[in-house]
């Protein structure tokens, strides 16, 4: 009972000091743009001026951001910032809800990704997704990785494939466990294992940029400790987005941080510099704790 | 003070538990109470027809002592196959008849005792005269089918010789039954005619098979078309149509045609397939077509359900791999829906089964006696069948009534057990 009290009040407390610092953001979003570093040097890719509209509700405002080559990138902000929203614009993964509009410009190595001759078949090739809740295939282990190499015709013999499925595994931490058991359903691993199954199953067709929805959010301390050591291992050869709401687990897998406030980007810097120095009060606010 | 709260809330609950548990235990006595209704009435139903059924699958047998008479039979030349299919096989069973029983000697008497041996057993003497001709002007022992009121009488009568039902046989003929039953020439074997033949005016020659042919080729048509057709409708409207007004509008007309009653696909297919594309009456293809029209909307309901029911999460893991729409379809919503696809079709099915009225308009009434071959030749089906007999006067069609029904059910379950067994084998754990 007294805990819920305390609740109440901190959320109460929130309320109230969010109400100047909003102001304050949108004032700062009206004025021109995001602080911090939202471009880079070397992107992997670049987004410009987006916008994404739900029917008629906006749900992401002028965003404009670069994803550094072979760096991590975490989204972070309060639910229904727009950060799961961006990120699923990356691969058009929202091409399949209906309501849902786009615009603005999204440069994947000099390519538009969101122009009308864009097959997205190729494009969720180079850009993977792993999702919120592992979702593997109820098929065998092997046919959870052997998947997107067999759609996308990347191996032509039974070798080939066991190969890019040992080391897809072997990537993903998981080979040790699984090697036994390569034929039994991937829907009976555990819910860690399941996870890295499915980050073996994107990484299987060697994709360029890897996006992370939340990966470890159904996960307990010792799964999420091992994706997240994954994840740093996995920098090397990918370029990585990754939305999480455990500030703690961006500062410790991410390179950059990008803080999304009510659908703005408010600020974009090194992972250190946003952690220990915020430029801006809005994230400040909200790394400490006093919303969110 | 909040002691006393907490105590007078506690009271109170404990006070309303008793009425819970009472209304808990109505609750389930209400579900107790459909349950046995409905297993009592499954009883009732099951007793009435196997009590009624399991004597049709029996059938009685005379013995009489034939002499195959040449000039009786009217064969001069037994090489000839045109002289031994024409020749006159009653003539000789009538002849072996007055021998045994030779105080028949009016007409009248005559035509009684005759009446007593099926018209169909010339066709059994044909068939042993056929495969060995050297029979002929030999006397031979044969079982031969009694006629269907010589039948019922033997079945109905009791073992010390109690009188059974006599319905059509008059004294004499009784007396003569009798007779061949002291002297142990009558007795009852495993109705081989009942599943191995056509329909039949003559009670004791009718069978299933014929109906059963019907119903499998009609059948057979059915789900060639039904399911092909219906699961690709259902695809389309879930996976691929945009929400609009006209998909709308299609979709309310695919829920209100299942509840369309069947005569309609009757009619529809009647002015349609017989009176536009003019093809055969009485024809399998065309049940089978209606019958199709008839499942689509059930098909189609249920397996749009299935794919509902597929969670979004594995298309989004296909999706975000690359997949094109439709290797998420046929590789992941498909399979994982196909139990309940499958579900849906044999609902839908054993429905198309049981369904007479549809059938009627189209001709598959009519009384056939060969068995149907293929798709084009006419045909009867089982539930017609089952109709067309009890509607027969004669009282051993009532059994063959009872029989037929039960076929019908055992087809009916098997299907049903098939279809559970192939959704156990599908199902896939997550």
């Amino acid at each position: 009972m007294q805990a819920v009290n305390q609740n109440n009040a901190a959320t109460d407390d929130s309320a109230e000091l969010k109400l100047p610092s909003d102001d304050q953001a949108t004032q700062h979003k009206f004025d021109g743009k995001t602080v911090g570093h939202p471009l880079s040097d070397n992107p992997k890719m670049s987004m410009r001026n987006v916008n994404v509209f739900y029917g008629e509700k906006q749900a992401i405002f002028n965003v404009d951001l670069d994803i550094a080559q072979n760096q991590v990138i975490a989204m972070i902000g309060p639910s229904g910032c727009g950060k799961s929203t961006f990120l699923r614009c990356l691969n058009r993964m929202n091409d399949t809800i209906e309501s849902c509009s786009v615009t603005g410009e999204f440069i994947l190595d000099k390519q538009d990704i969101y122009h009308p001759k864009q097959d997205i078949v190729p494009l969720r090739a180079r850009v993977g997704m792993v999702f919120q809740k592992p979702n593997p295939f109820p098929k065998s282990i092997y046919e959870n990785v052997a998947y997107g190499p067999k759609i996308h015709g990347l191996a032509s013999r039974r070798a080939e494939l066991d190969e890019i499925v040992e080391v897809s595994l072997r990537k993903a931490g998981l080979w040790e466990e699984v090697k036994d058991r390569l034929h039994s359903p991937g829907t009976g691993l555990s819910g860690g294992q399941q996870q890295r199954l499915c980050i073996a199953r994107s990484i299987a067709v060697s994709p360029e940029v890897i996006l992370m929805d939340e990966p470890c959010s159904a996960l307990d301390p010792i799964a999420t400790a091992k994706i997240e050591e994954l994840i740093a291992e996995l920098k090397e050869n990918f370029t990585i987005a990754i939305v999480t709401h455990s500030m703690q687990q961006a500062a410790r897998v991410s390179d950059r941080t990008a803080y999304f406030h009510l659908g703005k980007l408010v600020e974009v810097n090194d992972t250190k510099r946003v952690f220990t120095n915020p430029e801006h009060d809005l994230t400040e606010a909200y790394i400490t704790g006093r919303f969110g | 003070m909040k002691q006393s709260s907490n105590n007078s809330t506690l009271d109170k609950v404990n006070q309303s538990l008793a009425r819970r548990y009472r209304a808990e235990k109505r609750f389930k006595a209400y579900g107790i109470a459909a349950i046995l209704f409905g297993i009592t009435c499954l009883i009732v139903l099951f007793t009435d027809i196997i009590g009624k059924g399991h004597s049709a699958f029996f059938q009685t047998y005379v013995y009489l002592e034939v002499t195959m008479d040449s000039e009786q039979l009217y064969i001069n030349d037994p090489s000839d196959p045109q002289q031994i299919a024409a020749a006159d096989y009653q003539g000789v069973i009538k002849a072996a008849l007055r021998e045994r029983f030779p105080e028949a000697s009016s007409r009248r008497d005559r035509r009684a005792l005759y009446a007593l041996v099926s018209n169909g057993a010339g066709f059994k003497l044909r068939g042993q005269l056929e495969a060995d001709p050297t029979l002929l002007n030999q006397t031979i022992g044969l079982w031969m089918l009694v006629d269907d009121d010589v039948d019922t009488y033997y079945k109905s009568r009791g073992e010390d010789g109690e009188s059974g039902f006599d319905g059509r046989l008059n004294e004499k003929q009784i007396g003569w039954v009798e007779s061949f039953i002291a002297d142990g020439y009558m007795e009852s074997r495993f109705n081989t005619t009942f599943f191995t033949s056509g329909d039949s005016r003559e009670p004791e020659q009718a069978g299933i098979l014929g109906a059963m042919a019907g119903s499998l080729f009609t059948l057979l048509v059915t789900i060639l078309l039904s399911f092909p057709i219906g699961v690709a409708a259902a695809v389309y409207l879930e996976e691929y149509a945009p929400r609009n007004r006209f998909t709308e509008f299609i979709e309310i007309n695919i829920n209100n045609l299942a509840a369309v009653p069947s005569i309609i696909f009757g009619l529809l297919g009647l002015s349609i397939f017989i009176g536009f594309f003019e093809m055969h009456r009485s024809i399998p293809l065309v049940g089978g077509l209606v019958l199709t029209l008839m499942t689509l909307p059930t098909i189609i309901i249920s397996s749009r359900a299935a794919m509902k029911a597929v969670p979004p999460s594995i298309r989004d893991a296909a999706y975000g791999l690359g997949a094109s729409k439709m290797q998420v379809v046929i590789h992941h919503v498909i399979p994982l829906a196909m139990p309940g696809m499958l579900t849906g079709a044999i609902i839908g099915i054993a429905q198309a089964l049981g369904e007479t009225a549809p059938l009627l308009m189209i001709g598959m009434v009519a009384f056939v006696v060969d068995i149907p071959g293929g798709v084009t030749d006419p045909a009867t089906a089982l539930p017609v069948q089952i109709f067309l007999w009890s509607d027969s006067p004669e009282r051993a069609f009532v059994e063959r009534t009872s029989a037929a029904i039960m076929v019908l059910l055992a087809v009916l379950i098997s299907m049903n057990t098939l279809a559970v067994w192939l959704r156990k084998r599908l199902e896939r754990r997550w």
